[in-house]
């Protein structure tokens, strides 16, 4: 930009023009450059290196190729696509949380349930995706969050995004881990569902930080202190809550509709 | 700076082409941004009034925003933004009223550089700049040349390969500006964004700004009076969440007098207008 203002004043001397129309290779490189950025701006000396209709003409329908050519070479597709879907504050999260569903296997495997044969994967399944879902979307884990409330994808699109993606590791994850140990869909697959939805509901209120640990402690207080205390399958795990945790994620499912603009304002990154 | 690095960058090349910024006429606008008895509360209940009663018209051009401390100018600035909700009084930006739902073709149209600029380390200059370019629902086809332009016009096209916790704070900072001009705003906001840049930086900077402003409307945060006088063709003083001055900056400085505290004129037209109720 210093060069192109400077670049108004100073028209190329002609025997330069001239060897630079002649496409010579021997022209320094930072004289090129002058030369060039000198001709995008001044209209007179692109009339110089050709008549005037033809080189105006050249110029119309050559600028929006050229505004369109990259002049590097384009970033990993893959990459980009992944960014699409994952945020980028979101892998390392993952990455653990696939490692707490094998830890939780292993311990599985190797005999340590908590009471009546609660299997820890059970008690892990619902906490795993409220981690993604807040490394998506917390302040406190996502720095750029702020720039991306801005953008127009912010919102509903880019929540159903990263919850997909985080869900598309945590669900397939918690499949071979219930595969392993032998246990059923119904007792995980619906509370792990209901807690993500549950986590991105809340967080449309008090910020999603917050909603993921009320959550977390809750989970924490109310089902597995229990379950270790009194050795017992809690209820909420049983076939029979299914209903329950069905019409919990609905609830939830609903509230993030009806509330996502909230997606939208940093309120929800709270 | 950025001649060495555009050197560099067309070595054997011969088409280095910058297309004039904002030619295309969707501006249909008068004023860039209006604000009527805006009012805007954070931090929820026990929260406190950020922005107050103001009224604010701005156009084309490089408007400074000036004012102490806590006077809201953060608060103002995220509320253009779009990510803040406005508690009362109405807000248009390019002609459209916001009304919290539909800002989508709004904030395309916009370009934000937060206070606070964070981005991902291991991401490369290029791959950050085209994220937020695909955040921004630009055109796939579009992305690589537009992420080239905006980082040439902060000097970085020669770092676009380097990781972004390579860079220095002044880099970063260019980064945050890069990122915030990639879709060619119509209203570009900047919080601080001379913070952590050397003063020949600054000086490109205002150059850049300059150049942005004859086609949009570039609102600029500082709190730095020299920039505003340097860059800006217009100065917007708020103080407790309320305008109190808009005007041009030899205005500003025609309000000091030689008893008001500051090193130029422009700084004492600061300091009568805001220090008038006492310390700071």
């Amino acid at each position: 930009m210093n060069a192109r203002q400077g670049d108004s004043t100073a028209h190329p001397r002609e025997h330069l023009l001239r060897r630079y129309a002649r496409g010579d290779v021997d022209i320094a490189a930072d004289e090129l450059w002058a030369v060039e950025s000198h001709l995008e701006a001044c209209a007179p000396c692109r009339a110089r290196l050709a008549p005037d209709p033809v080189a105006e003409a050249v110029w119309t329908e050559l600028a929006p190729q050229l505004a369109l050519t990259p002049q590097m070479p384009r970033a990993g597709r893959w990459r980009g696509r992944v960014n699409g879907w994952v945020s980028p504050a979101a892998g390392p999260w993952l990455a653990m949380i696939l490692l707490v569903t094998a830890a939780a296997v292993a311990l599985d495997r190797l005999g340590v349930a908590v009471g009546d044969r609660v299997s820890l994967v059970h008690l892990v399944a619902p906490v795993l995706p409220v981690l993604g879902v807040a490394a998506s979307w917390s302040r406190a884990l996502d720095p750029a969050h702020e720039l991306t409330a801005a953008t127009p994808r912010a919102g509903l699109p880019l929540v159903f995004r990263r919850t997909a993606a985080v869900l598309a590791v945590v669900v397939p994850g918690l499949a071979a881990a219930s595969l392993v140990i032998g246990a059923g869909l119904t007792q995980w697959l619906l509370p792990c569902l209901a807690f993500t939805a549950g986590t991105l509901a809340l967080g449309a209120f008090v910020g999603i930080t917050r909603a993921a640990v009320v959550l977390i402690a809750a989970w924490a207080v109310v089902i597995v202190a229990p379950t270790i205390a009194f050795s017992r399958t809690p209820t909420a795990l049983n076939d029979a809550a299914a209903p329950l945790w069905a019409a919990v994620l609905a609830l939830a499912v609903t509230v993030i509709v009806v509330r996502r603009m909230a997606f939208t304002r940093l309120e929800a990154n709270r | 700076m950025c001649v060495t690095s555009q050197r560099t960058e067309n070595r054997g090349g011969r088409t280095t082409v910058f297309p004039v910024v904002g030619s295309d006429s969707k501006e249909n606008w008068m004023q860039a941004i209006e604000a009527d008895s805006l009012v805007v509360r954070v931090g929820g209940r026990r929260g406190r009034t950020a922005v107050n009663g103001l009224d604010l018209r701005l156009g084309r051009g490089v408007h400074g925003l000036l004012g102490p401390n806590g006077a809201g100018k953060t608060t103002l600035i995220r509320t253009l933004a779009t990510v803040q909700k406005p508690t009362a009084g109405t807000l248009s930006l390019l002609g459209t009223p916001l009304r919290g739902t539909g800002m989508r073709p709004l904030r395309r149209r916009l370009g934000y550089l937060p206070q606070h600029f964070g981005f991902y380390k291991r991401f490369k200059v290029r791959e950050f700049v085209e994220y937020l370019a695909w955040l921004k629902e630009m055109p796939a086809a579009e992305i690589p040349g537009a992420v080239h332009r905006a980082l040439d016009r902060v000097g970085l096209a020669d770092r676009a390969e380097d990781r972004m916790k390579s860079l220095s704070g002044g880099m970063v900072r260019r980064v945050g500006i890069a990122q915030a001009i990639v879709n060619e705003p119509e209203v570009l906001l900047l919080d601080e964004p001379t913070v952590g840049l050397d003063p020949a930086q600054r000086l490109r900077f205002r150059e850049l700004v300059a150049e942005l402003g004859r086609q949009s409307c570039v609102l600029i945060s500082t709190h730095l009076v020299e920039d505003v006088a340097a860059a800006c063709t217009d100065v917007v003083l708020v103080s407790e969440g309320s305008l109190v001055f808009q005007g041009t900056p030899a205005d500003l400085a025609a309000r000091g007098t030689r008893e008001h505290v500051g090193d130029s004129p422009i700084e004492r037209g600061y300091s009568a207008l805001i220090s008038s109720g006492g310390a700071w």
